[in-house]
């Protein structure tokens, strides 16, 4: 008796319990994998549906007449290229000047010895608790003239403080004795931060990566503050945030006024309701994403934990 | 510098009596490398982030936009004042402190207990699946979310051909034009969105602990539940705390894309939060230092709670954040 209670303490066997209790948690997790994934495969389906033939319903994770014309039409639309360019081009910008910049600040605040490190750190961190708030940005943006332009999408958040005290924690735990065999070979400290420290940062640079991308891919508020009035500048998610607007003010709105102004120039051939549009739109502005963040997984997740330690 | 004769006495003797600040600008020489990598940027923190904290001068004028900072009207505290008499601010404060409330709590639950239920998946396989299909939510933008929510809840979405096939309702229900229940469908998209990323740092918490404690109570005799009960969640206790001062200098942010995206004039009395009402304001109606004096409010309100809270966990031993 007692030696199968060790036995199955050990682990050797399941006891009942474990039975009981690893069933009812399995049939949860996959419970919560379903909710998880079922509005954003619903909506897969409804884009690559027939349009009227969704407006009948009772389409859940497969289309009843596979069609790519809501595709079709949506990227004919000249805003939506137009806004997946300035997407894209923003999140390859930001994403780089904002790496870059953080990087090298990281880099000065994790060196022991710099006069400034404690100072700077503060400043920075400061920020995370104080800001000036909606209002008096939004004027500083105009006083910089900045409004109206792409630079506004960048300039603003080149540095995240999240991010640079990520970045610094990785830098600090880098084993010392690089640093001084390199300084001993003459190397300055650009040098080091080039050679040295920005390849074998690669890691954290993905997960930093990773967050700056996702924050400008996903971003609609700075279009709507500070673009709105410029329709060369509105990104995808703007576009996006409209037709939800436009559907949420006008359950019943004609496939032409999803997309304002685009009039009845549409293709007859692509009949398309505001349902499809907006499930292709949809699945349109978040496909990048999706595709890329289970491969860097691994980096964000050890980013996450160290961020939150220090 | 002020008194280089004095400090040259006391040293003995050195060939150049270097002074504070002699030695000051012989570090910088030393450090310039350091320097150029930072002065840029904290020039850049200085202009976009300090500049701003200058214009909350606003809340105290009646400003306009055309006239200089000299030629402002100063006004005291009236728009304080107003905010505390406005029945709509005060409705405003009520919904803010509803859903930060809210998604605190509901954020924490949900988290603890799906890092706890993940941590006791045996398979490695199914463990890392389940981890990474509750990421996906965090990653899609609140206007992918908030159209997800609302297809979801439409009078032709999954959850009203739930409720009619379980015949729990005779017609479909308009959820978002229902005001009451504004502040749980929030919590529900919060927690949709957010549980499997805020679930990452328990997990992380969980995978520190020793496991020969588990080994130990298995032996000892202690059920499933009893092992979580008193190794896993106690295990997770000094993240917990931290996170929790955090979160609590966060009371007032109660966030403002699911509440702009979300509400409609059907629900405004229950969605619109100090944010949206600072956009109501600020941006759609002119009214800069209305605006401003709400955005100052929750600013300071944030910070006396993020005070008070680290106190109270150094109090209680727990070491706070600073």
């Amino acid at each position: 008796m007692s030696k199968e209670k060790l036995r199955s303490g050990i682990g050797i066997r399941r006891t009942r319990e474990d039975v009981i209790f690893d069933s009812i948690n399995y049939s949860f997790m996959v419970l919560l994998c379903i909710v998880m994934l079922y509005p954003f495969i619903n909506q897969f389906a409804v884009s690559i549906n027939e349009a009227n033939d969704s407006i009948k319903g009772g389409i859940y994770l497969l289309p009843r007449e596979f069609t790519w014309n809501n595709y079709a039409f949506v990227f004919q639309e000249a805003s939506v290229v137009q806004s997946i360019v300035i997407s894209v081009l923003r999140t390859v910008v930001g994403t780089a000047v904002s790496l870059f910049c953080t990087a090298m600040v990281a880099y000065a605040i994790a060196q022991p010895n710099f006069m400034f490190k404690k100072s700077v750190t503060i400043i920075f961190v400061m920020t995370m608790y104080f800001n000036g708030g909606l209002i008096p940005t939004f004027l500083l943006m105009r006083d910089l003239q900045l409004i109206g332009t792409f630079w506004v999408y960048i300039l603003p958040g080149i540095i995240g403080v999240f991010n640079l005290i990520v970045m610094r924690s990785f830098i600090e735990g880098l084993p010392i004795s690089i640093f001084e065999s390199a300084k001993i070979d003459g190397a300055g400290h650009f040098t080091m931060f080039f050679r040295i420290v920005l390849p074998l940062s690669l890691p954290v640079i993905a997960t930093v990566a990773l967050f700056v991308a996702v924050f400008q891919w996903n971003q609609w508020f700075d279009v709507f503050l500070y673009n709105s009035s410029n329709p060369t500048l509105t990104t995808l998610q703007y576009e996006l945030m409209k037709i939800l607007q436009n559907s949420n003010a006008n359950m019943s709105a004609t496939a032409a006024s999803a997309f304002a102004g685009s009039g009845s120039e549409s293709n007859s051939a692509n009949m398309v309701s505001p349902t499809s549009i907006r499930a292709t739109m949809t699945i349109v502005a978040s496909v990048p994403i999706i595709m890329v963040y289970p491969f860097l997984q691994k980096y964000f997740v050890k980013g996450m934990t160290l961020g939150a330690v220090k | 510098m002020a008194t280089p004769s004095i400090n040259s006495v006391k040293t003995t003797p050195v060939p150049v009596p270097e002074t504070k600040f002699k030695k000051f600008m012989k570090q910088c020489s030393e450090q310039k490398a350091l320097l150029f990598m930072t002065i840029p940027f904290v020039i850049w923190l200085i202009i976009f982030k300090y500049v701003p904290i200058w214009g909350w001068t606003m809340a105290f004028q009646d400003f306009k936009p055309a006239r200089s900072f000299s030629e402002q009207e100063w006004v005291g505290f009236k728009h304080f004042q107003f905010l505390f008499t406005d029945e709509r601010f005060l409705g405003v404060l009520r919904n803010t402190l509803a859903m930060s409330m809210i998604n605190l709590v509901l954020g924490f639950v949900t988290a603890i207990g799906l890092a706890v239920l993940i941590n006791e998946i045996a398979n490695m396989g199914f463990k890392r699946i389940v981890q990474t299909i509750s990421y996906m939510p965090h990653f899609l933008s609140w206007v992918v979310a908030a159209s997800l929510v609302s297809v979801t809840l439409s009078a032709d979405g999954i959850i009203n051909e739930i409720l009619a096939t379980l015949g729990l309702a005779d017609e479909p229900i308009l959820f978002l034009g229902i005001g009451e229940m504004f502040w749980g469908i929030l919590g529900a998209a919060e927690t949709w969105k957010n549980v499997g990323w805020n679930a990452i740092i328990y997990l992380a918490a969980i995978s520190m602990i020793d496991q020969e404690q588990y080994e130990a109570a298995k032996i000892d005799g202690a059920s499933r539940l009893q092992r979580i009960r008193h190794i896993t969640i106690p295990g997770m206790r000094s993240v917990i705390v931290i996170l929790l001062i955090m979160n609590i200098g966060y009371i007032l942010e109660s966030g403002f894309e699911p509440q702009y995206l979300l509400g409609n004039p059907m629900n405004v009395q229950f969605s619109e939060n100090i944010d949206v009402f600072v956009i109501k304001y600020g941006i759609s109606m002119f009214n800069f230092s209305l605006a401003t004096a709400a955005g100052i409010f929750k600013t300071v309100v944030s910070f006396v709670f993020l005070i008070a809270a680290n106190s109270f966990a150094k109090k209680m031993g727990e070491g706070g954040l600073f």
